[in-house]
């Protein structure tokens, strides 16, 4: 039950991508499509998982004044396996991700709950924090992909839900990665103010 | 020549740092809230990502491409750059007092700054040489402060005017930002050589 508190808190109460705001870079710039956007996802989700036991593994030995190298070498350390894995298992995937799978490093995500959350929290909590809070960065890198893909080409994970020519394709290039996830930000607010 | 002078328009309009390629967006959403702070972010992300990618390049070239080390590019280009960040700081405290009260309490909010690992990664992938990616990397450094100033130019204003409630700070600033990326797209297709 508490595992599963945990878990909810990072989905919905600290949803990264519409309530802390956190890791902007790939929400925007990866979700041109629903699957990019959960492919993406579930890459900073494996990492985080993994990175939190590992900072919580270690708190008790890493000195509280070079934590933050520490943490970010741990973190670094799991992104390079994580390109190594993709570039030999799915190049295509990849190349569509291209330069946000190394920026997972940068995603202050990762290096936030590290220093909030497994730093102070036992192995188990801290991989059901890290699961709990990338699949809220999931959950949300997908919504918008999906409402970007649906208003830009009429199509969700590829399936055709009305012709494409009546589809705006501003939604899928620069522009409308800002507007939809501002109109979703607003609707986020809107339903939480109820 | 040519090829310089493409670089810094590509860098700076047509392909810009925040509209086009989605880094640097944290800082340009949580500092750009004044003008003067803008100007001041700007700067010195464009010195630490001059003085970044210099470094980063220089170890790519001399120490990872020899050795065959491709692989620890990641863990090494950003510990040499949160490291840089701290060594600036102390460097410009002593040296430059004045330079550092303006650019102070920027410097330790870069080294979580995508665009500046994002430009080290760039150039190693462009293939550029030392002084193209010097180039490139103080152009995109100008394309982020004239975003972030042009930005915090809109969002003074936008604190006057009447939001409807669910849309008030970030929403309704994610879609200016979004007109703005709209405009900025007037440059594509520019080509220079």
């Amino acid at each position: 039950m508490k595992f599963l508190n945990i878990i909810y808190n990072g989905l919905v109460k600290e949803n990264p991508v519409f309530v802390l705001l956190l890791g902007m870079c790939p929400t925007l710039g990866t979700t041109g499509s629903a699957m990019t956007g959960m492919s993406m996802g579930v890459a900073t989700m494996c990492v985080l998982i993994c990175s939190n036991m590992a900072v919580s593994g270690i708190k008790s030995v890493v000195p509280p004044s070079v934590r933050i190298p520490v943490y970010i070498v741990v973190i670094a350390t799991f992104v390079s396996a994580l390109q190594m894995l993709l570039a030999a298992y799915l190049p295509a995937l990849n190349a569509t991700l291209g330069i946000f799978i190394p920026l997972i490093v940068v995603n202050c995500i990762l290096l936030g709950r590290a220093e909030a959350y497994a730093s102070r929290h036992g192995v188990m909590e801290s991989c059901c924090d890290g699961l709990g809070i990338g699949l809220g960065f999931t959950a949300g890198l997908t919504l918008l992909g999906a409402v970007r893909e649906l208003l830009g080409t009429g199509r969700v994970f590829g399936a055709e839900v009305y012709p494409e020519e009546f589809g705006s394709l501003a939604f899928v290039l620069a522009p409308g990665a800002f507007i939809a996830l501002g109109l979703l930000i607003g609707l986020f607010n809107a339903i939480k103010s109820r | 020549m040519l090829a310089y002078i493409s670089i810094i328009v590509t860098a700076i309009f047509v392909n810009n740092i925040v509209f086009a390629q989605f880094l640097g967006i944290c800082p340009f959403m949580g500092v750009s809230k004044k003008l003067s702070s803008a100007v001041g972010m700007g700067a010195a992300v464009a010195f630490v990502m001059a003085f970044a990618t210099c470094a980063t390049w220089l170890l790519q070239r001399y120490l990872l491409d020899p050795f065959g080390l491709g692989y620890m590019q990641t863990i090494l280009f950003i510990l040499v750059i949160a490291s840089l960040v701290q060594m600036l700081e102390m460097v410009l405290k002593k040296t430059l007092p004045s330079l550092y009260q303006a650019l102070g309490v920027f410097l330790p909010l870069i080294t979580t700054n995508c665009a500046v690992l994002g430009v080290a990664i760039m150039v190693v992938q462009k293939d550029f040489n030392l002084l193209m990616s010097l180039t490139y990397a103080v152009a995109t450094a100008a394309g982020f402060a004239l975003a972030l100033v042009i930005f915090a130019g809109i969002r003074e204003q936008l604190e006057l005017s009447d939001v409807p409630r669910p849309m008030r700070g970030v929403a309704i600033a994610l879609i200016c930002a979004g007109i703005l990326a709209m405009a900025f797209m007037g440059f594509s297709g520019i080509k220079i050589g």
